[in-house]
């Protein structure tokens, strides 16, 4: 299944019934697995805890806290965060024309990760020392400095060298990527034994850092994405077509670029600063909706926020309860769930025709 | 033409809006919570412990206070009853909710603990949180065996403890001040899979155990562990191949050893020196550590009489 396959469709809007509309049949499930997510874990949840916030007078029980302060946020931002990587990837793919392409290639997740490994090793080894406040912040900031950079880096880079060309900012993102790598791998032979397991542990992802107010400002990074894609998706249509048609038919190829680029940057540069690598997700969301509805990218793009969003919350909620009381790394599960998931609907999909 | 605009079905059913109405009022909500204020974890009842690290977990066993342990990490493997308590996983990739629900009154880890978003989640929900730094030094042991001790209220048996230590110390060490054959040159091998072998260099803590039995790491060249090159291993030249005892099996014994690159050029190949012991027991720096010393020492022995 490729992103340059098939027409644009214009007759999506006019579909009825629940398998034609799938946006509300995945938002039934994404509900159906917040309810789950929410009853699931290490310490067990009443009614009366759900309630507890219409009382606030008397001291809470361990559920209640549990729920409302540890539980609720994590997987609000386990969705969010799958709904981010969901949106990233299926933007990604339609701007490279590319089935194999994920946020990745754009340098977001080697970025933070250098970044993330030039703050543990060095800025840890270099012997400056910072104010105990500011410690628990200066990864996540770094990383995120890293992500974005990378990206404005990689666009600037590959426009210099290889003009406009898409596919010019796909090698370039390749090399610029493997020149990340080599600095982490620098990074990884320098680094003491205590230093290269937070890194190693860092790269694994993980959504435990979840609180309100990360829910609260990726929510308004994720809106204000939606209110800007909404007006990307169509012209995403017309590049499909080829840079060239896209161009013919009025779309400012350049523009769009940019945008895609700065908009994957912020989204997933925040989620990857907070959460470590998450992977899979950016990558096979946007496939599965593909292989169901096609290559609409008016339709792929919520589909595949929702689907990101599913992934993400089954896997953190699995990894979550499995082991409990200890917990298991997401990323295991986003691909042990998602990759035999996505298996399977290939070959209904061939089979059906 | 849609190119402008996209379909108004898309724009109704977008997720976030979906995700608004439930987050809004759950953020709404979420301010209105006492943050602060926290666990229903009552501190006069009987005190619960969670033990990140093998060390500290093997130092509460020896106060006697093994009872009030709620749980422990996976590295606490010694004593054996030790395993037999609830798990909260590797130190590095805890769980709140998980450590929670084991309603501890007391989380005590290394700074190996993590993540750090974790641990303020715990310290948030009033649990305290305290973080004992780990030390290669002997003295840094009994240190952290007199703070633990003023932790669990249990200062006297701490005190017996360091005592019983220092005695045990004191008759470790004596035969190898006394020792006047030359320091053997030993090469720490740490495998967590045949194909990542790692090397102890200067200041690792297999260094600090090699020098506390009279030893001499024979690589000097980098700090802390580094990957196997041939080449090293050669120059380094050592009489004996230390290994411990995991890292032993997993590259096949004494005759893989012999197979892992340059180990065959170096005397220690040719005269078969290789020794190994149990990895908490020789790298925990915990209450056995006088007897890890004895343990060393006699299985250097026992290799270069060969």
């Amino acid at each position: 299944m490729s992103a340059t396959a098939g027409a644009i469709s214009l007759t999506s809007r006019f579909t009825t019934g629940l398998l034609n509309r799938p946006v509300w049949f995945l938002s039934l499930v994404l509900l159906l697995c917040f309810w789950v997510a929410a009853w699931a874990g290490a310490v067990p949840v009443t009614t009366d805890d759900w309630l507890v916030l219409w009382r606030h007078d008397e001291p809470l029980t361990s559920g209640a806290y549990v729920l409302w302060n540890l539980r609720l946020p994590r997987i609000l931002f386990a969705a969010l965060v799958g709904a981010v990587l969901g949106l990233s990837g299926a933007l990604t793919q339609g701007l490279f024309r590319n089935p194999l392409a994920d946020p990745g290639l754009l340098g977001v997740t080697s970025g933070a990760a250098c970044a993330a490994a030039l703050t543990i090793v060095v800025l840890a080894g270099s012997g400056i020392d910072i104010p105990v406040a500011w410690r628990f912040w200066i990864l996540p900031l770094a990383a995120f400095a890293g992500a974005v950079g990378v990206c404005l880096l990689l666009d600037t880079v590959a426009r210099w060298l290889t003009a406009d060309s898409i596919a010019g900012l796909l090698l370039t993102g390749i090399a610029l990527n493997a020149l990340a790598a080599a600095i982490i791998g620098l990074c990884t032979y320098l680094a003491t034994d205590e230093q290269l397991r937070s890194l190693t542990f860092w790269t694994l992802g993980s959504l435990a850092g979840g609180s309100w107010p990360l829910v609260g400002t990726l929510l308004v990074l994720l809106l204000a994405a939606i209110w800007y894609v909404r007006r990307l998706v169509s012209a995403m249509n017309a590049l499909a077509l080829g840079e060239a048609a896209a161009a013919h038919v009025g779309i400012n190829v350049r523009h769009l670029r940019r945008r895609v680029i700065i908009l994957v940057a912020l989204l997933c540069g925040f989620s990857v600063a907070w959460c470590g690598v998450i992977g899979f997700i950016g990558l096979v969301a946007p496939h599965i909706v593909r292989l169901v509805i096609g290559p609409d990218q008016r339709r792929l793009v919520p589909l595949a926020m929702l689907v990101g969003a599913i992934i993400l919350l089954v896997a953190d909620t699995t990894a979550r309860i499995v082991a409990i009381p200890a917990e298991i790394p997401v990323g295991i599960f986003t691909a042990l769930l998602g990759a035999p998931f996505f298996l399977a609907l290939l070959t209904s999909v061939r089979k059906g025709g | 033409m849609s190119f402008v605009n996209m379909s108004q079905d898309n724009l109704e059913t977008t997720p976030a809006r979906r995700h608004f109405l439930l987050q809004a009022s759950a953020l709404a909500a979420s301010v209105c919570l006492p943050h602060s204020m926290a666990w229903a974890a009552d501190k006069k009842s009987a005190r619960r412990i969670v033990s990140i690290g093998g060390a500290l977990t093997e130092i509460i066993y020896a106060l006697g206070a093994s009872q009030e342990l709620a749980g422990v990490d996976t590295t606490s493997l010694y004593p054996e009853a030790a395993t037999k308590l609830p798990s909260v996983g590797y130190a590095r990739t805890l769980s709140s909710e998980g450590i929670l629900a084991l309603a501890p009154n007391h989380v005590i880890a290394t700074e190996d603990a993590g993540p750090p978003a974790v641990l303020r989640q715990i310290n948030a929900a009033g649990v305290p949180v305290t973080i004992l730094a780990a030390n290669d030094k002997f003295e840094g042991v009994l240190e952290r065996v007199t703070r633990l001790g003023t932790l669990i209220d249990r200062p006297m048996q701490a005190a017996q403890l360091v005592e019983k230590m220092k005695a045990d110390w004191q008759r470790a060490r004596e035969p190898i001040l006394a020792r006047k054959s030359p320091a053997p040159r030993v090469l720490f091998i740490l495998s967590h899979s045949p194909g990542q072998v790692m090397v102890g260099g200067k200041g690792s803590s297999a260094e600090a155990m090699l020098h506390y039995v009279g030893a001499q790491n024979a690589v000097q060249g980098f700090d802390g562990f580094k990957p196997l090159t041939p080449e090293a291993v050669i120059a380094a030249q050592p009489d004996v191949v230390l290994f411990t005892d995991q890292g032993l099996s997993i590259v096949g014994g004494v005759d893989g050893v012999l197979k892992l690159p340059g180990v065959a050029q170096t005397p220690a190949g040719q005269k078969r020196r290789v020794a190994s012991l149990e990895a908490m027991f020789m790298l925990g720096f915990g209450p056995r550590m006088p007897q890890a010393v004895t343990a060393l020492d006699n299985a250097l022995l026992k290799v270069m009489s060969t």
